[in-house]
């Protein structure tokens, strides 16, 4: 099979669902996070225990090694653990573990992806693990592919705001019923669906642009159906927009 | 089909936050156990909102909503469809006297693989400071660099300055032991995933610098003094690094396959929890013989006689073997990778 950037998994019930892959960069600027927050835990810790050194003697540095080490390892797997599949540099890209069958991660699978990144970050920088991650189908570096994982992006999850089709105003192509019944023969489900993305996203349009996107897109319903001057004068083009849609949606009364 | 997609959204709108809900609920407290009703609830929502996405999935202009129900859908179905056994906790100690041996056995013929390897390295090493007395200088890594000169110069130092070391200092080398054996563990185990090679080429590198030490001593007449020195944590080390050894073994069979019928995913699977128990089980071990290797190898006659230290090492060899070989044979077998700590 050919290389994807998505993880399909098709449930029981037919239902397939992806989940987009990260890619190698995004996943190597994650560890660049992760191995600033180690790096910077590191050096508290040397002072710490750098301070605690002077009055205790050499033991605390018998202990600082130890807690180095302990802190390299472990600071991937007890955050993936914890987390479920993140870490500091993960959450802040986006990005999280999972099982590649769409299953619940087990702590098993976070320590073989993690103690793998000893092959992974051979030579140096990861190499054979970017090489790994470029060349798999599922970009996965070694400790994925050993412990059966993918790394996904998670989109940003809002409940999408579909308060945006209906704006509460009067549609005035409601007096109209007959230029309505003409719109609804007329506007294609394409048109339609259009017309819904354009609103549904108008928030995060540049101001110009959502004023020439939906200039265009009036222009193109008055051409389809001609509603009389007292219903479109006073409303602009992104209410008109609205209105079209109201009315090629709107159930009608039986 | 025009879905209408307002009202679709409305009517359907508070299952999916009801599931959203389930869901957060579930994935902060996994070891939560749902009661019947619960489970009734969470699976028809379940489906419900599959079936959203199914209806949605026709309907790809919407790519926002179908974003957001895929990614319930996608949670949901690792809490619906995870049917491995979920873990139950093992106490420590079980793990330590029962699932350890048990895994170490179940893979058996891998670790004498990994001994035979070391100890054909052994014998190159061995062989080669026999024949030629300079190859010392350029096998040996730095941090053996006290083993340069002649043993029998180490031998007279050591013994005459018997207060060399300090607790303090003596700890950090304990340390120091720990950090970078764990750490060539872990590599051979990872190793496994060149097929082997890696894995094999650090266990004859052992081997060699192994065979080399030794023979070394042993020509210079100091075998006792060999003896006393390497065996109290040796004879944990070195089949600690063999047991590590046997885990990247476990790990190149998986990957290879031979013999097997499963595919390479399920074998990896399948290997997965015995390789983590192996490296866990070898990190402890190797603690251990850090420890004795700072305190008490280090300490050479007269503050401690050889004979002690060298029944020392016999005792710790025979305990070994036999926590290998025989711990957790009477219990009931656990299954494989039930190491799970608490994710509080």
């Amino acid at each position: 099979m050919s290389k994807t950037n998505t993880l399909q998994i098709r449930t029981p019930e037919g239902v397939v669902f992806s989940q987009l892959l990260a890619g190698p960069l995004t996943r190597f600027v994650a560890w660049l996070v992760d191995f600033a927050t180690v790096l910077g835990f590191q050096i508290l810790i040397g002072m710490i225990l750098g301070m605690l050194g002077l009055l205790v003697g050499e033991f605390i540095f018998a202990l600082q090694f130890l807690l180095l080490f302990v802190l390299n390892f472990g600071y991937t797997i007890a955050l993936e653990w914890r987390w479920r599949g993140q870490t500091l540099g993960k959450r802040a890209m986006r990005l999280r573990v999972v099982d590649a069958q769409g299953l619940r991660l087990k702590f098993n699978q976070i320590v073989i992806r993690n103690l793998l990144r000893m092959v992974d970050m051979l030579p140096l920088f990861y190499l054979v693990g970017g090489i790994a991650c470029l060349l798999s189908r599922r970009a996965q570096r070694l400790g994925d592919f050993a412990a059966n994982t993918v790394v996904v992006r998670i989109p940003k999850l809002a409940t999408p705001n579909l308060e945006q089709i209906s704006s509460g105003k009067y549609n005035s192509f409601r007096d109209h019923p007959h230029l309505e019944a003409r719109l609804r023969q007329y506007v294609s489900t394409q048109e339609a669906s259009l017309a819904m993305q354009a609103l549904l996203r108008r928030d995060s349009l540049d101001p110009v642009a959502r004023v020439e996107l939906f200039a265009e897109m009036a222009g193109h319903f008055r051409e389809l159906v001609e509603f009389p001057v007292e219903a479109t004068e006073s409303i602009t083009d992104e209410q008109y927009v609205r209105n079209v849609l109201e009315s090629v949606y709107r159930k009608l009364k039986p | 089909m025009i879905v209408d997609l307002p009202r679709f959204a409305r009517t359907e709108q508070p299952f999916w936050s009801e599931l959203e809900t389930f869901l957060d609920r579930l994935e902060r407290n996994p070891q939560r156990r749902l009661p019947l009703e619960e489970v009734r609830r969470f699976h028809y929502l379940y489906e419900r909102t599959s079936a959203g996405l199914a209806r949605l999935g026709g309907f790809a202009t919407e790519p926002e909503t179908r974003r957001y129900l895929e990614s319930l859908v996608a949670r949901a179905y690792g809490e619906v469809h995870e049917t491995r056994s979920r873990q139950h906790r093992l106490s420590p100690l079980q793990w330590f006297f029962q699932t350890l041996p048990q895994t170490f056995r179940r893979h058996v013929r891998a670790f004498w693989i990994s001994v035979g390897i070391t100890l054909a390295g052994a014998l190159f090493g061995g062989f080669a400071v026999a024949l030629d007395p300079d190859a010392k200088a350029t096998v040996l890594p730095d941090m053996f660099a006290n083993h340069l000169g002649d043993p029998r110069e180490r031998v007279a130092r050591e013994e005459s300055n018997p207060d060399l070391a300090s607790a303090g200092r003596m700890s950090s080398f304990s340390a120091q032991l720990m950090v970078n054996n764990i750490t060539v563990s872990i590599r051979a185990m990872a190793l496994g995933m060149t097929w082997g090679i890696g894995t094999i080429i650090i266990l004859f590198y052992n081997g060699v610098i192994l065979g080399l030490v030794a023979v070394d001593y042993v020509a210079a007449g100091q075998t006792r003094f060999l003896l006393g020195w390497l065996l109290p944590h040796g004879v944990i080390e070195l089949p600690a690094v063999m047991m590590a050894g046997q885990a990247g073994l476990v790990l190149a069979h998986a990957l290879i396959g031979r013999g097997q019928r499963l595919p390479i995913r399920g074998r990896l699977r399948a290997a997965s929890a015995d390789v983590v128990t192996l490296i866990f089980g070898i990190a402890v071990l190797l603690v251990w013989a850090g420890i004795i290797e700072a305190f008490f190898s280090q300490l050479h006659a007269p503050v401690l006689p050889y004979s002690i230290k060298i029944v020392f090492g016999c005792v710790e060899f025979v305990l070994l073997i036999l926590f290998l070989s025989r711990c957790g044979k009477s219990g009931r077998s656990a299954s494989p990778g039930e190491l799970e700590p608490s994710p509080a």
